[in-house]
């Protein structure tokens, strides 16, 4: 660093300044064989106690959600605490909490790797998995809050399939097009996963030890044998679903917004919905990252492979989707002022110091006022901290959707259909339940798959890089 | 891989997609053909306490359906006569037939003979008759060539699909109302379509497709 100008005799050329060196993505120079065996083998060997702990706490929650939503279906929503005028509540406010979740890990498995974001490759799989999981809680919600969950099955109703009803999805209602939203979104976003997955399977196959291990494993490795048209295959499929992918970050949680914006309910009926509820889903899917992975790395030991530095670049992203919430609820208020609309001025003063005054404010605290603190370089790198504000992050989106779904519902036009809504013992214990079940599918994946992309991680090293001096060709050019 | 997988299993993928394909599309026409109300409801023709036959009332002897059906016209229900209407003609015919006595002690007792009821809708759906056959749609388009019945049967399906189609073209079906109890009308599909949408141009017949039109 310090040779930034040379002499050589009388004329005086200046070098070129010297790159500035990045904090290496795997860290203390860990060699491939490291990484495989130290990820592989999280899933391999003896089961923790800490897991089966968290496990049997994770599946008993998760059965709790299963009685819940058992009484549900066998006597009716009347077991829920909405009624009229709040005909949407927890159900719909859980539904968007846990889509927009899994927003973060599309965004970082497609967006990232389309602007060749190599940090990407340490928390892509988990990312994604979480995606998949968040996705199976959100699904639920809307399936059993029609309480006869058959009808969903039925031809007619939410498949356009022709039946002896004569009847055909309203192509024209958004809860419609909500339906073809989450089920692309869920259908790549595991297919993305899947063929990411498919060279680390092979890598888990070719460690088995029991026969077991080594069927099942070999059976969803379809044949991996890392030849270079295998490789080439992969590469080309796993860019095309990236690109595939992309458009999903921003089109489902638009068409979830439309829920909503397409209502003529004052709160709900904005044009800033999309690009709002877009920003949110990928602050809170990023806050639910760390909120899983700052646990992991230390009960795994994964400091090298997930460091400070991705923490630090996802708090970044935090820092910035924040903002543009923060933003986008600011600007509520100003076209609210700015529309003239009595009602929809109203209906913001109302949230924010009407009878739910206390959700509004802690949503403001939780989503505006936390992330900001990342703008200081200490807040970002203490992962202790950054996961305290993570929770917070959750916390925050959560109530988000509370405060835009019940505090617009509860005050209709006429003051004699107002009314309050308060959740029933149901409500609470299938929302802390649908957690179980998030928990349970997150355990079960890093016990038995390879939570980091093991060969992708590898690409990244700095010893895979041919320039770097720790590199394959050092030392001859 | 071949120490875990033997060869043959390489052709297993396309074997299992084709036979989930084949398995599939037989479970959706086998569901298609035999679950549905074209196969589960048309042909009822349980067996009736008396051996009425609609063919010797009607075509034979010429009544009008509205002889024992009288409330057709006024109310959404289409009423089975009491036995008393039968009794108008048959205490001078078959005044004796054996094959009338449950008519007879009914007339007698008061006690209502024990039809089957054939034609059903479902409790969640109203179905009114009077408003259909005083707006031109004969008795004919749900219940088929009754008047030809030895014993009623049950002749289309009246699934949701089958008052749909009829909700969705009116035109198709709608005759002159003077026709309407005449089951043996028929016409050409053109002269059928010409004649319907002047029918519905003229009334105004307006055959609801929201939801609570039937489903209150």
């Amino acid at each position: 660093m310090a040779d930034a100008v040379s002499s050589h005799g009388a004329l005086k050329v200046a070098d070129a300044p010297r790159e500035l060196e990045r904090v290496p993505l795997v860290l203390n120079q860990r060699p491939m064989g490291w990484i495989s065996d130290k990820i592989a083998g999280i899933a391999e060997g003896k089961t923790p106690r800490w897991w089966w702990i968290a496990f049997a706490i994770s599946f008993s929650v998760m059965s709790l959600m299963a009685g819940m939503i058992g009484y549900l279906i066998s006597t009716g929503v009347g077991v829920w605490g909405l009624n009229n005028p709040v005909g949407w509540a927890w159900d719909i406010t859980n539904f968007v909490f846990w889509i927009g979740i899994g927003h973060a890990g599309t965004l970082i498995s497609a967006i990232l790797f389309l602007l060749r974001q190599k940090w990407r490759t340490s928390i892509n799989r988990a990312a994604e998995a979480m995606t998949l999981f968040a996705v199976a809680c959100a699904g639920i919600f809307p399936l059993v809050h029609t309480g006869r969950i058959w009808f969903a099955l039925y031809p007619g109703y939410m498949i356009p399939f022709p039946n002896a009803n004569s009847i055909w999805p309203q192509f024209r209602s958004p809860l419609l097009w909500d339906v073809f939203a989450v089920s692309t979104y869920g259908t790549v976003s595991l297919l993305f996963w899947y063929v990411g997955l498919v060279p680390d399977l092979a890598t888990m196959r070719d460690r088995a030890t029991t026969k077991v291990r080594k069927f099942l494993y070999g059976l969803f490795a379809l044949g991996w044998t890392g030849s270079n048209r295998h490789w080439s295959n992969y590469e080309k499929a796993y860019l095309l679903l990236a690109g595939l992918s992309t458009p999903l970050v921003l089109s489902v949680h638009s068409v979830v917004s439309f829920d909503f914006a397409v209502s003529q309910v004052p709160g709900w009926h904005t044009t800033i919905f999309p690009p709002y509820f877009v920003a949110g889903a990928i602050f809170s899917g990023f806050g639910m990252v760390l909120t899983l992975l700052i646990p992991l790395r230390s009960v795994c030991g994964l400091q090298d492979v997930i460091t400070v530095r991705h923490v630090e670049l996802m708090c970044k992203v935090i820092l910035a989707t924040g903002s543009i919430v923060g933003y986008a609820y600011g600007m509520e208020f100003f076209i609210a002022w700015y529309g003239g609309n009595p009602y929809e001025l109203y209906a913001f003063k109302n949230r924010a110091f009407g009878p739910y005054w206390w959700a509004y404010w802690s949503m403001i605290s939780c989503n505006v006022i936390s992330p900001q603190l990342f703008w200081f370089k200490w807040c970002r790198t203490n992962v202790v901290f950054v996961f305290i504000v993570s929770i917070f992050v959750n916390i925050g989106m959560w109530f988000e959707r509370f405060v835009i779904i019940v505090t617009s519902l509860h005050r209709d036009y006429l003051p004699s259909s107002w009314g309050m809504f308060s959740p029933t013992y149901v409500d609470v214990l299938t929302f802390v339940g649908s957690f179980g079940l998030f928990m349970t599918l997150f355990l079960l994946f890093m016990r038995f798959l390879p939570v980091i992309a093991i060969a992708e991680v590898k690409g990244v090293t700095p010893q895979a890089d041919p320039h770097h001096a720790l590199g394959g060709a050092k030392g001859h050019h | 891989m071949s120490d875990i997988f033997p060869k043959w299993t390489n052709k297993l993928p396309t074997r299992v997609i084709a036979g989930a394909l084949i398995a599939g599309s037989t479970v959706l026409a086998g569901i298609t053909y035999y679950a549905t109300p074209k196969y589960t409801r048309v042909g009822y023709q349980p067996v009736q306490p008396v051996a009425f036959s609609h063919a010797i009332h009607v075509d034979q002897v010429g009544l009008d359906c509205r002889y024992c059906h009288n409330g057709v016209e006024k109310s959404w229900y289409s009423n089975v006569p009491a036995a008393s209407t039968c009794m108008n003609c048959h205490n001078q015919i078959l005044a004796n037939d054996p094959k009338l006595a449950l008519v007879r002690e009914s007339h007698n007792t008061g006690k209502p003979i024990p039809w089957v009821q054939i034609h059903k809708t479902p409790d969640y759906v109203y179905f009114n008759h009077s408003v259909h056959v005083n707006r031109g749609v004969s008795c004919f388009s749900c219940h088929g060539e009754i008047n030809k019945m030895d014993e009623v049967r049950h002749a289309q399906p009246l699934s949701m699909g089958f008052c749909l189609d009829c909700h969705r073209n009116p035109e198709k079906q709608i005759r002159p109302p003077e026709q309407v109890f005449n089951l043996n009308w028929r016409t050409n599909e053109a002269a059928q379509l010409q004649l319907g949408e002047k029918f519905v141009h003229d009334w105004k017949v307006n055959s609801s497709q929201n939801c609570s039109a039937c489903h209150r």
